[in-house]
């Protein structure tokens, strides 16, 4: 709740809220805002010579190459990202935690391993692994999700470890141990508890770096398949239309630039409030 | 220092082996099947074990990769399986193509972004610094090949000042240097203006202020000097970001670099070239943080004593 109250302090949270809340309403009740079917293609939707239709008072968005309404395309191209960028996400956060936490507190040659493997994973080219993955595995929403999981993780597992460090130092863990507490209820009732705002705040950057890296494979053709409409492969399947119908385009390019924005937005100033060391910096 | 130097050397190559047999693992245990690639559609089965012979691919998949850093050790990354050429004239072919975007890219975000974080560290808090702020974060969230559409939209299809694509003058490097520029240079501003504003605040800036120097030698003199490291660090951690995003950015401005290399490859599942590509991606990044490492001392003595 204080979290919430400080948030609304900011006009950038707040902006960044709005419109985090616009996108995922918008995904939820995308049945019932479209106006058309997403994958229908119309007779109408093109014109006499088989162009898309610009934006106007029929399509408020203007139509696909195909005769499709972009605005239900885009509507429903929000559920594809958003699921894509919640289990991503979701997997990618999980998997740093643990890295991180077992690493940071079970130090020794169990750490270190986890470590190296997580400096060797750094230098990997991200995006150039994710293409490769995404295009030689059949692509399907679940893939594309997974192979973002697999190359997202590395920068939350070298944050908590770096955090699970710290805590490990400190004096109310040595007075558990003490106590006599197991490392199982030290590590999830003591440890975890004070990581959950690193979570949260990576949680949510982490989805505008997976919307974007969304819309970048399915742009290259490799990331969801259409007829599934998502943003990036709108844009893949208009490109090489685009000077004639550039809207085409830029629509679909202005909602991931907002939503990936948004989500920014939210995650810098939760970032801020839910660390006060970083405050007033970068 | 000189042990310091041999030890980042040993992690490098340690660190190199590891992304190759990462690479290699995953490269082979997946599902495609390049025998099948290149034998095409109605190929018999026959003609499909021969080719699988022909390449090694029915050897066990470590005496493959033994065999694979035997050769990589003697800088032989083998042969492409579709262009049935070495993949090391390949790569380097395309190599330069590849720097000269790079360079160019880089020149852009770091001009860019030290102008504007400067600019927005020397007006804290005010409108001006809002702004540049604001648009830093924009280029930030911005997705690379919108910014590459939009561009090619605006100043090559409408405008015509700039070729839609190719490659060879200058005015073919722009419009590409700039995407991948105006998106970087987001992070350098907001880095710049925050070191700025550390190294703004200290004492001898004021006493340099008090001793009567101008605004723009206190600035550019005694502040900029010591708040560009972390911005050289950055550059070297650029290098690795900007060799995932090539590919992005080649295929859409038809840039005939390794990152349009790798994406043919990677459509026709040619091995050996996606392996050399993520090997020479990988040393780029490790060259660059080492880089990056270095040279700190070198522009901040005290860090040498450490």
């Amino acid at each position: 709740m204080r979290v919430l109250k400080e948030l609304c302090r900011q006009p950038a949270a707040v902006f960044g809220l709005v419109i985090v809340l616009a996108v995922v309403s918008a995904a939820i009740a995308a049945p019932w805002l479209a106006p058309y079917e997403p994958d229908n293609q119309m007779f109408d939707g093109l014109t006499l010579e088989g162009a898309p239709m610009p934006p106007g008072d029929q399509f408020a968005l203007g139509t696909d190459t195909l005769g499709r309404d972009l605005l239900s395309r885009l509507l429903y191209g929000a559920r594809t990202s958003l699921i894509i960028g919640l289990v991503a996400n979701g997997i990618a956060v999980a998997i740093g935690l643990f890295v991180g936490v077992t690493a940071g507190y079970m130090r020794g040659w169990v750490g270190g391993l986890l470590m190296r493997f997580t400096d060797l994973m750094m230098a990997f080219p991200a995006l150039l692994l994710a293409i490769v993955l995404a295009a030689i595995l059949k692509p399907s929403l679940w893939i594309v999700a997974m192979v973002i999981a697999l190359v997202n993780w590395v920068q939350v597992a070298r944050i908590v470890y770096t955090e699970t460090r710290g805590l490990v130092e400190r004096d109310f863990i040595m007075a558990e141990r003490a106590l006599g507490a197991g490392n199982a209820r030290i590590v999830l009732l003591h440890v975890l508890p004070h990581l959950v705002p690193t979570a949260i705040v990576w949680g949510t950057l982490g989805i505008a770096t997976t919307v974007l890296l969304e819309a970048t494979l399915s742009f290259l053709g490799i990331g969801v398949q259409p007829p599934q409409p998502s943003w990036g492969n709108i844009i893949f399947e208009s490109q090489s239309y685009f000077q004639a119908a550039p809207w085409l385009v830029f629509f679909p390019g202005a909602v991931i630039l907002l939503t990936a924005l948004a989500f920014n937005l939210v995650g810098d100033a939760l970032r801020d409030i839910l660390d006060p060391t970083q405050r007033g910096r970068g | 220092m000189a042990t310091l130097l041999a030890k980042r050397l040993v992690q490098s190559c340690l660190i190199l082996l590891g992304v190759a047999a990462i690479t290699f693992v995953l490269l082979y245990a997946l599902p495609a099947d390049p025998a099948r690639m290149l034998a095409g559609r109605s190929a018999t089965a026959q003609t499909v074990e021969n080719i699988r012979r022909e390449l090694g691919l029915d050897q066990p998949l470590l005496s493959q990769f033994l065999h694979y850093l035997g050769n990589l050790v003697q800088g032989d990354l083998g042969r492409s399986y579709a262009q049935k050429t070495e993949v090391a004239t390949l790569i380097a072919a395309r190599l330069p193509a590849t720097l000269t975007l790079m360079a160019a890219g880089i020149f852009v975000e770091v001009l860019l972004g030290l102008t504007f974080g400067i600019v927005a560290a020397l007006n804290r808090g005010g409108a001006i610094d809002r702004i540049v702020m604001a648009s830093a974060f924009v280029g930030v969230s911005a997705p690379q090949f919108v910014v590459a559409l939009l561009l090619l939209y605006v100043f090559a299809a409408t405008l015509g000042w700039f070729p839609m694509s190719g490659y060879g003058t200058a005015a073919h490097v722009v419009l590409p240097a700039m995407t991948l520029g105006i998106l970087g240079a987001g992070w350098y501003a907001r880095m710049a203006r925050s070191a700025m504003i550390d190294v703004l605040n200290q004492d001898f800036i004021r006493t340099a202020r008090a001793k009567g120097l101008s605004g723009r030698r206190v600035v550019l003199r005694h502040a900029l000097p010591n708040a560009i490291l972390p911005i050289v660090a950055m550059i070297g951690i650029d290098i690795g970001q900007f060799m995932g995003g090539v590919v992005v950015v080649e295929a859409v401005y038809g840039w005939p670099g390794i990152g349009q290399l790798a994406w043919q490859a990677i459509q026709q599942v040619d091995i050996p070239i996606i392996m050399g590509v993520t090997l020479t991606s990988a040393f780029a990044i490790i060259v660059g943080n080492l880089v990056a490492d270095l040279i700190a001392p070198m522009i901040d003595p005290r860090i040498r004593s450490h």
